[in-house]
Order: C-alpha cells, then sequence, then structure tokens
C-alpha cells in the first residue's frame, strides 16, 4: 500500500489542505466576527460584502486590504505539483517553499499591520502611512495558516523526514506551532512588557528598577519591617515542600508498611485536592481558627487566653497549602514506598540489620528520588498557589497575589505585573529543571520483574508510633476541615446566627418551572453552565494534543526531540497568575484576538493543563508493545492508521484519565481564569471569589460543596469507565506478548 | 462540499435581503458596584428597553485597567459605578467620551461638578462619606472605649485592632489618604496616617474588605465608606457605623461612556436611563445605600444622612490627578508603610 501510495498521483491529504486553504480565502470572513467565534448571524448581514465579514478574495477585488494578494501566490503554486509523484524533487519543493512562504507571510503581515495601522514605527518611516488597519484574524485566515503549514509539513515529509511520514511530520508542525503560540509567545510578549516605560518607549531602567524593588527582594523582617514578595514566596514554597513532603511519606507508610486497616480512604484522600475549588480551605479555616473562629472563640474561653489574628499571614498559608498539597505528595511517595524492592531489605535483614537499620540504610536512600519530586511538586504548587494567599495572606505579601493586585490595583502597573510574573517563572522553572535534571538520569529502579515476591516489612517501631499518630492526628484535622466546609454551607450566618438553613442552595440553585419549561433563577446557574460548557469543550482538545505530543514522544524519533519534550511539558511550571497576565498582554490585539471570549478560557485550559495529558500518554505508551505498532506498519498500515486503529484503542484509561482531569483541573482553576473571565463567560470559581469578597460566604461555601460533588461524580464515573477496560487491556497485552 | 455553501449562501443573502438589517441592539456593561446590585440594573434595562446587556464586573480598579488594555479596540460600551478616581483618571487620558445628558438638570450639584472636572466625560451617580464600623461585641469583649473621630483610633490601646486597605491597591484607601490630607493639611494628615499605622492590623487589597471582616468578627475597627459599613449591619452583623467628628472626605460613584464604544448609541440610551429616579431606586433593593445623584431619587433612612456629616471640600480634581496621586502614593510608601508596627 505503502508503495503504491507514492505512486498514486493525487495524494488525498494534499488536496484536502488545497481546498481548505482555497475556501478559507474565497469562501470564509477573514477577520475574526466581533459576536463570536460560533455565532453566525454574519451569514444574514451582507455576507459577502460586508468588509467586517468579507472573504479575503472579495477584500481584494474591491482593492481593499491589498497586502493580503501576495497569499495567492502560494495558494496557486501547489496546485502546479497536483500531477507529480511524492518522490518528484519538484513537489517537495515546490510545497516546501510554497507553505513556508504563505505561512511565513501570513504571520508577517499579521503582526505588522494591526488595529492603527503599521505596528512598527519603522514600517511607517520606510512605507508611509498605511491609512488602513486590520483586526484579528478570523475562520478564513485560521483555514489558510493551517492550510499552509501542512503543505509545508507535506513538503518536508516528502523530502524523506521522519521516513517520509506525513502524519508524523505534521504532527510535529502542529504541536510545535500550537505550543509556540499559545505558550511561548505570550511568555514572549510578557517579558517584553517588563521593559516598557511609560509613554512606550522600551528601557533596561524601567525593568531593573522595577526589579530591584524592595517591595520584592527587601529584607526588612530581619528586623522590625517586612520582607519582600519574592522571599516571602520563597521561604513559604521551601516550608510547604518539606512539610507536605514529609506527611506525605508518613501516609504512604501507613498504607503500604502498617496494619491500618482503612487503606482504601486514605488513598481517596488524593482525591481531594484535584476537587477542592481553591479557597475552600481558607474559608473554612477562617471560620474555625480566625479571630472569631469557632475552635478560637472555644479555646479563649476555656482557658482565658486573648484571641489573636495569628492564622493571617503566613501561619494560615502555610496550613492551607499543607492541607491541599499533601495528597499530592502522598500520590507520589506511594509509588515509590511501594516500588522499593522487599527483597533488598530482606537482604538487608538476613545480614542482621534491626528494622530500625534496614530503614534507615535501605529503604529510605531508595524513596530519595520520590522524596525530591515530592518536595518539587510541593514548592511549585506553592509559589503557583493563588487562591489561600487571597483568603489568607493578611500583610505576608507573596508574589502569585502581588502580580494579581499590580494588574488590577489603583495603580495598575503591568510592567510591575510582568517583573514579578518573571521572578516567579524564574523560581517554578529552577525547580522544574532542577526535577528534570536530577531525577531524570538516575536509575533507583529495584523492581525488575524477576523473583520479587517479597512482602514490605512493617514499619520499625520507633518509627511507627510517631508515624501513626501524625497520621492520625493530620487525618482527622483534614476530616474536620472538610467537614466544617459541609456544615458551613448548611449555616445561616456562621458564628453569628447558627441555624440550619437551605437558604444558600436556594439561592444558587433554584429551579423554576414554568409553561415554557425550566428556568434556571438561581444566582449560580450562569456561572455554573458557562465552566459546564469550557471544561467540557477544553477536556477532549486536551486529550487530543496531548496524547498525539505522548505519542510522538514515545514512538517516533526525529531531530530536536528533547526541547520539544522541554516545551510541551514547560507549562506546567508556567503558574496560572503568570499564564493570566501573558495572555491578556498577548491576546488583546491583532493576529490573535481572544479576550473576553470562551475561546480564551478553553484555550488557557489546554495548555495549562496538556502537560498531564502527555503524562498520562507516555505512562501507558510505554506498557504497550512496540512490536504492535511494527506489525501494524509491515502489514501496510501507514503511521495515521496505525496511531487510530491500534494505539489510540489501547490508550482508552489514559485517554478518560485525561478526559477527566482536564474537566475537572478546569471546574477548580482559578488563578489564571480571574484574568480572562467576561460578563458572557464568567466561572463558577471566579464567581465564588465574588462571593468571597461580597462577606456572602454561606453561598460561596455551597457553591463550592456543589462543585466538589459534581467532580466527585466525574472522578468516580472515570473509576468505574477506567476500571473496565484495563480489562480488556491487560487481555489485549497478555496475548501480544506471547 | 463548495456546492453547500454556496446553496447556504445564496439563501442567506436572500433571507438578508427580506429580513433587512435585523441587527439586535445590545450594550456592553462594565459595572463596578457589588455584584447583585449590577445584576439588577442590567436585567432592569433590559427589560426597559429590550437592548440586550452583557455585564462584566469587576472593581473600579480592574475596570480602569481593563478599558486601558483594550484602548486602541475596545470593547466595552459604558462603565456603571465604582468610586470617581478611576473614571476622572479615564477621563483624563481620554478612554471616555464626552456627553452631555438630558437627564442633568435633574441632578444633584455634586454630581455635576464631578462631569464639569472631567470635561464632562463621566458624571456623578450616587455619593458616599468615608468614615469607619466597629464590631461591637469585640470592642466591648476587649474593653476598648467608644470612638468616634478620627483622632480617637490613635489611641494606643486600639493597636491591631483597625484595619484599613491598602491606598495602593484600593481606591477607598487613597481616598481616605487623600481626606486627611485635606482634613489635616499635608504634613499633619501624614503624621495621622503614621500615627494610625501603629494600629493597623492589615492593610487589605480590597476597598470594603475591612469592614466585612468586622463584621465577621476577624476585625474591629474598619475604615470604609459609610455605606459599606451600613450594609453589614442591615445584614445583621454586629457593626456600628461612625461619622467621624472632624468631618471626613466622600467619593462620587461615576458613570462614563467608553471612547470608540461599539454600540455608542445604546449607551447613551443606558446613560440616560441610569439618571432616572427609577433606575436609581433600585439600589434600596439590593442594600446599597449610597445617596442617589438625582434629587428625585428615594434615600432610605438606614443611609447616613448626608445632611448632618461634617463634609470637607473635597478637591476631586486635584486629588484624582494622576501626577498628584502618584506624588501621594509614593510619599505614603516611602514614608508610612516602611515604619515599624
Amino acid at each position: 500500500m505503502r508503495v503504491q501510495a507514492s505512486k498514486k498521483s493525487a495524494h488525498p491529504v494534499l488536496i484536502f489542505w488545497l481546498i481548505a486553504g482555497w475556501a478559507g480565502f474565497v469562501l470564509l470572513p477573514w477577520y475574526g466576527i466581533e459576536d463570536g467565534f460560533f455565532q453566525f448571524e454574519w451569514l444574514l448581514e451582507g455576507y459577502p460584502f460586508e468588509q467586517d465579514y468579507a472573504p479575503a478574495a472579495f477584500l481584494i477585488a474591491n482593492g481593499e486590504k491589498l497586502w493580503l494578494a501576495p497569499l495567492i501566490v502560494p495558494l496557486i503554486a501547489p496546485l502546479a505539483i497536483l500531477g507529480r509523484p511524492k518522490t518528484d524533487h519538484l513537489y517537495a519543493v515546490t510545497l516546501v517553499l510554497a507553505g513556508g512562504f504563505g505561512f511565513a507571510y501570513l504571520i508577517a503581515q499579521g503582526f505588522g499591520i494591526g488595529l492603527r495601522g503599521y505596528t512598527f514605527a519603522w514600517l511607517s518611516t520606510l512605507l508611509g502611512d498605511l491609512g488602513d488597519r486590520q483586526f484579528g484574524m478570523g475562520y478564513g485566515a485560521l483555514l489558510v495558516a493551517s492550510a499552509f503549514l501542512f503543505l509545508f509539513t507535506q513538503g518536508i515529509a516528502a523530502k524523506g523526514a521522519v521516513n517520509g511520514d506525513v502524519f508524523v511530520v505534521g504532527a510535529i508542525g502542529g504541536v510545535v506551532v500550537i505550543v509556540t503560540t499559545f505558550v511561548f509567545f505570550p511568555i514572549a510578549k510578557m517579558l517584553t512588557a517588563a521593559f516598557i516605560t511609560e509613554d512606550g518607549g522600551y528601557s533596561v531602567a524601567v525593568f531593573l528598577s522595577k526589579f530591584f524593588d524592595d517591595r520584592l527582594w527587601g529584607l526588612g523582617c530581619f528586623g522590625d519591617g517586612r520582607c519582600g514578595a519574592a522571599w516571602n514566596s520563597l521561604f513559604l514554597a521551601i516550608l510547604v515542600g518539606i512539610i507536605t513532603t514529609a506527611l506525605g511519606l508518613v501516609f504512604a507508610l501507613v498504607v503500604t508498611r502498617s496494619g491500618f486497616r482503612y487503606k482504601r480512604a486514605l488513598r481517596a484522600l488524593t482525591v481531594l485536592p484535584i476537587i477542592t475549588p481553591p479557597f475552600v480551605i481558607g474559608l473554612a479555616l477562617i471560620l474555625l481558627f480566625g479571630l472569631s473562629g469557632s475552635v478560637t472563640v472555644f479555646v479563649a474561653d476555656q482557658f482565658g487566653i486573648q484571641p489573636t489574628r495569628w492564622l493571617y499571614g503566613l501561619p494560615g498559608i502555610l496550613i492551607a497549602q499543607t492541607l491541599a498539597f499533601t495528597p499530592i505528595a502522598f500520590l507520589v511517595l506511594i509509588g515509590v514506598v511501594e516500588g522499593v524492592s522487599p527483597s533488598m531489605e530482606e537482604a538487608a535483614q538476613t545480614l542482621r540489620a534491626n528494622k530500625w537499620q534496614t530503614f534507615r540504610t535501605v529503604s529510605l536512600p531508595l524513596m530519595r528520588p520520590g522524596l525530591a519530586n515530592a518536595f518539587l511538586l510541593g514548592f511549585i504548587e506553592s509559589m503557583a498557589d493563588f487562591g489561600n494567599p487571597l483568603v489568607l495572606g493578611g500583610n505576608f505579601d507573596v508574589l502569585s497575589t502581588e502580580i494579581f493586585f499590580a494588574i488590577v490595583g489603583a495603580q495598575y502597573d503591568q510592567g510591575r505585573a510582568a517583573v514579578l510574573a518573571i521572578v516567579l517563572l524564574f523560581f517554578t522553572l529552577s525547580a522544574f529543571y532542577a526535577q528534570r535534571a536530577w531525577l531524570g538520569k538516575k536509575s533507583y529502579t529495584t523492581v525488575s520483574g524477576k523473583g520479587d515476591s517479597g512482602v514490605h516489612p512493617m514499619m520499625p517501631r520507633r518509627l511507627s508510633v510517631p508515624v501513626l499518630s501524625m497520621a492520625a492526628i493530620w487525618g482527622t484535622f483534614t476530616a474536620v476541615v472538610y467537614g466544617m466546609i459541609i456544615y458551613g454551607s448548611f449555616v445561616e450566618l456562621w458564628g453569628v446566627r447558627n441555624t440550619l438553613t437551605m437558604k444558600h442552595y436556594v439561592t444558587a440553585f433554584s429551579v423554576r418551572l414554568t409553561e415554557s419549561g425550566i428556568r434556571w433563577t438561581g444566582a449560580a446557574w450562569d456561572s455554573f453552565w458557562t465552566t459546564i460548557q469550557i471544561a467540557a469543550a477544553a477536556a477532549p482538545l486536551t486529550a487530543i494534543v496531548g496524547l498525539v505530543t505522548a505519542y510522538l514522544l514515545t514512538r517516533q524519533s526525529f531531530a530536536g526531540k528533547d526541547s520539544f519534550e522541554f516545551g510541551t511539558m514547560l507549562s506546567f511550571a508556567i503558574p496560572g497568575t503568570v499564564i493570566g497576565v501573558s495572555y491578556i498582554l498577548a491576546f488583546n490585539v491583532p493576529p490573535i484576538e481572544i479576550t473576553g471570549t470562551g475561546i480564551i478560557l478553553v484555550v488557557s485550559f489546554i495548555f495549562r493543563n496538556m502537560p498531564v495529558g502527555v503524562r498520562a500518554g507516555i505512562a501507558s505508551m510505554s506498557q504497550i508493545d512496540k512490536s504492535l505498532d511494527e506489525s501494524s506498519l509491515t502489514l501496510g498500515a501507514n503511521s495515521w492508521q496505525t496511531f487510530r486503529k491500534i494505539i489510540l484503542p489501547l490508550l482508552r484509561p489514559a485517554i478518560l484519565a485525561a478526559l477527566v482531569y482536564s474537566f475537572v483541573r478546569a471546574m477548580t482553576a482559578i488563578s489564571a481564569v480571574i484574568f480572562l473571565v467576561s460578563a458572557e463567560y464568567d466561572m463558577a470559581t471566579s464567581y465564588i471569589i465574588g462571593r468571597v469578597e461580597n462577606n456572602d460566604y454561606g453561598l460561596a461555601i455551597a457553591y463550592s460543596t456543589t462543585l466538589i460533588i459534581v467532580m466527585l461524580a466525574a472522578v468516580g464515573m472515570m473509576q468505574i469507565l477506567v476500571g473496565r477496560t484495563e480489562i480488556g487491556r491487560r487481555m489485549t497485552q497478555s496475548r501480544t506478548n506471547v | 462540499m463548495k456546492s453547500i455553501k454556496a446553496m447556504i449562501c445564496t439563501s442567506a443573502l436572500a433571507m438578508a435581503a427580506s429580513v433587512g438589517a435585523a441587527h439586535a441592539d445590545k450594550l456592553t456593561f462594565y459595572c463596578s458596584a457589588q455584584e447583585d446590585w449590577c445584576q439588577l440594573m442590567a436585567r432592569s434595562f433590559e427589560d426597559a428597553t429590550g437592548i440586550d446587556v452583557n455585564m462584566t464586573r469587576k472593581s473600579s480598579g480592574e475596570t480602569f485597567a481593563q478599558v486601558k488594555a483594550e484602548a486602541s479596540n475596545p470593547k466595552g460600551d459604558v462603565w456603571w459605578g465604582g468610586t470617581g478616581d478611576p473614571h476622572l483618571q479615564a477621563a483624563e487620558e481620554g478612554l471616555t467620551e464626552e456627553y452631555m445628558s438630558p437627564m442633568r438638570e435633574q441632578l444633584h450639584a455634586w454630581a455635576i461638578s464631578q462631569a464639569e472636572s472631567a470635561g464632562n466625560r463621566t458624571i456623578g451617580i450616587y455619593s458616599g462619606a468615608l468614615g469607619y464600623g466597629y464590631n461591637t461585641e469585640l470592642l466591648a469583649s476587649n474593653n476598648l472605649p467608644e470612638p468616634s473621630c478620627w483622632n480617637d483610633l490613635l489611641k494606643p490601646e486600639f493597636k491591631g485592632h483597625v484595619q484599613m486597605a491598602n491606598p495602593n491597591s484600593s481606591g477607598t484607601a487613597y481616598t481616605t489618604l487623600a481626606s486627611m490630607v485635606q482634613l489635616f493639611g499635608e504634613d499633619e494628615g501624614f503624621e495621622f496616617m503614621k500615627g494610625l499605622h501603629a494600629n493597623i492590623n492589615q492593610y487589605t487589597k480590597s476597598g470594603s474588605a475591612p469592614i466585612k471582616a468586622a463584621g465577621r468578627g476577624e476585625n474591629t475597627i474598619g475604615i470604609v465608606f459609610m455605606h459599606d459599613a451600613v450594609k453589614q449591619a442591615v445584614s445583621g452583623f454586629p457593626v456600628k457605623v461612625v461619622a467621624p467628628c472632624e468631618g471626613t472626605g466622600y467619593e462620587i460613584g461615576s458613570m462614563s461612556i467608553i471612547a470608540g464604544a461599539r454600540n455608542m448609541d445604546e449607551a447613551k440610551k443606558f446613560y440616560d436611563w441610569a439618571l432616572t429616579p427609577e433606575a436609581q431606586n433600585l439600589a434600596l433593593q439590593v442594600n446599597a445605600f449610597q445617596v442617589p445623584s438625582n434629587v428625585n431619587a428615594q434615600t432610605s433612612d438606614k443611609a447616613p444622612d448626608m445632611s448632618t456629616i461634617k463634609l470637607i471640600d473635597y478637591d476631586f480634581a486635584k486629588y484624582g490627578s494622576s501626577d498628584e496621586r502618584k506624588r501621594l502614593l509614593k510619599k505614603w510608601d516611602d514614608e508610612v508603610s516602611t515604619l515599624p508596627q
């Protein structure tokens, strides 16, 4: 089939993209429709002659936007080689040139000509005043750009890259372009914003003065003043990293090396941080330990102590983040603790080490990479956390919230926000890099698959007593906090009127049945449905991008694969506030103009959560034997057919996991979202923040509780579905392994 | 594929010809008042005019930031609510449109003077005086005297009991700073801020947060606009409102039309409507206790009576200008916020 395909003269993929390119140029509106991407009123309002809705071809024919005219050349050129075979040198060269030129020109004109004519002063001086302007790209431009991109990749493939595989080269090109557009471009835009002076010029001095600001790096807290936000963030993140790792280890030990009975319940704990809206824990802590919190008042009454505001500041954030992120450390460490080979420990004991020596000199060192990994995860999560510092911060300023207030505050300083974001990004990227550089290379694998049937020894007594008691204390504390959240949603006015009521749920989620059907009268429905829609739109896209990337990383080898991998995983280390700021800076002006739409929310979720999709994909793809692909290829399928018919079906659990994870994350995200929501697209979390700001804790907590239940249902459904498919996969695998 | 598209196009054209320009009227409405008030305004305007309203609620600082960011490509049409300074600043930077409403003759003098100081690019819709509120229960349990003047807040026994917002991030707190400067003179005013600093337990980010914390019992005294304090008291929290004896500054909640608005006609309709007594009476439904700018609108009996409060002659033009603002904020940053507490 392969041989045949290369002899056939008309290549379906090529024809498809040519048609797409021409359709985008001649049929679809070139510029973005103001009403929204999915609004089709433009069909009725003067299309195709009305200037706002006209396709590029009509614009040029009318003598407008003439700078689009050169695009015709690369659209025509490929028509000339339609009849030629793939192996023809001219075929490859034409496609590479046409695709490459078309794409580059499209981008150049998009950045060169904006809302006020030429974007760069030197263009105006060189070419004179343009006297015209253009808006953001729309369907037409988007389609033409994709057509050029894939013509280009087909040309590259025809030249013999990656064995001439059109699908793989196209996939690489596609991933590179979207990651560049939605990760690197906004970050670069933000970096430049840090250098912009008040009158619009660029200056290093501005950057330096903002960078060496005392509010950022001040060390006053060693005297009687306050420390800068950068030190605060760093100090907090290190503390949170250490404490969550220690607690995570404690729980992991309890589950694997003790006689504790309710291990399943402990494992269920790991789901909590994923499904908890970001500031709920902070609220619960205030209601418990604040100046008038239930516990504070009780203790004050019993012991006659003067209540204080100790919670606000470092202690409060520390407790909230420890509660939120310990389960993540637990999740990482449980795999590591289980992975330590019992035979090593048995060997140590045979050599007469006692249990404590075995643990200290054998088990613990083998867990080192897991501990480091857990620490770095805690560090990054704490750095990026926005909700808890917002509610509990007091006078303890941290970077993530400072960024927010630099943008929204009365001083409104995008440059300062950008500088703060750069510092934050520097910290998280360093941690991310350390994690990869340090852990990526060493092997601590002890499970070899051969004769490893031993059982983990119980913890030594001097370890088990403190470990079990710590686990019990912390477990109870977590349970109390979450119990308070549920209780709080039914209390009329916490601390003032403690009568039970359904009022908050009614306000948020009331429904009225009328003649014309159901009317969603509750205050929360709007943001709730928007959240569900956006999350549901983002989830499959995240899964697709993630899995295609994972496929390229595990199954294909190509030049620049390492930097490709780094680029795709990078967005994991970019805090949400940084994403939010950079997206506003990058996507409010043409060529890509999507602020205030639902698309920007979807896009931000895709690239925030993509690394998880990639990881899930890599994990399960490395479990699928490569011989499966090879036999499929040998039997004449191309790599697209192999991907679709062989790999995808085997990946169902990974797909489901990626789907649910990105769905749930999209529902609980706040840090990036708060910058990107608009009237039409208000998300649940930003609505809740609004209620919190308004002292409406009851409603905020009731809404959060509802979200927790919805997400719990989503996660539960995934568990059921994945449980089933996994059995199916194991059978396929065992069959193929024979 | 192509033929289907062509068919759709032709039929669409035919429909367009028959329907004519059936352009649904719509309005993008930036709102900087409280959420429920914003919702009510949006829905009521829809009911009154049939124009679709697309509302975004953000604080006045956030909205100003957004309007400025979108200046080259305005998305919003009208901006209603929030303290007047960002509106004045927007007017100063030419981000908002000049407009003379036919409703002007029905307005209080302070609302007109707000418009005049900004070249008619903004107008007053409500006003509120600065003051503070305290949690009566916490005050009693800490055996503290009842404060009634600004200078009472400097007493050492209030150490750790007073909260105000950070003037860098909150318009309310900046109004406080500017009011003290105007009330006591610049040097004395800064001495007051320094004395206050010693008693402050937290500079919050948002303007009304201190009184909300006081309501919940997380703080004793919060320096805020009085109508915010009244609202907490009405919601059932043990809060008492104080109009300081020395006199006080005030804000004028404002409204502006965004320059280059895409729906300019609808924006003007909203503008005129929002100045009517009917629109301004809506405030009472959502416990907003500001004083409305239309002389015929109702005021709540729970609202602080403006005639009994000593108001300073607040110079909005001067203290709303960005240069003066930057100077005062820098001075506060350098001289007050760095002091030990």
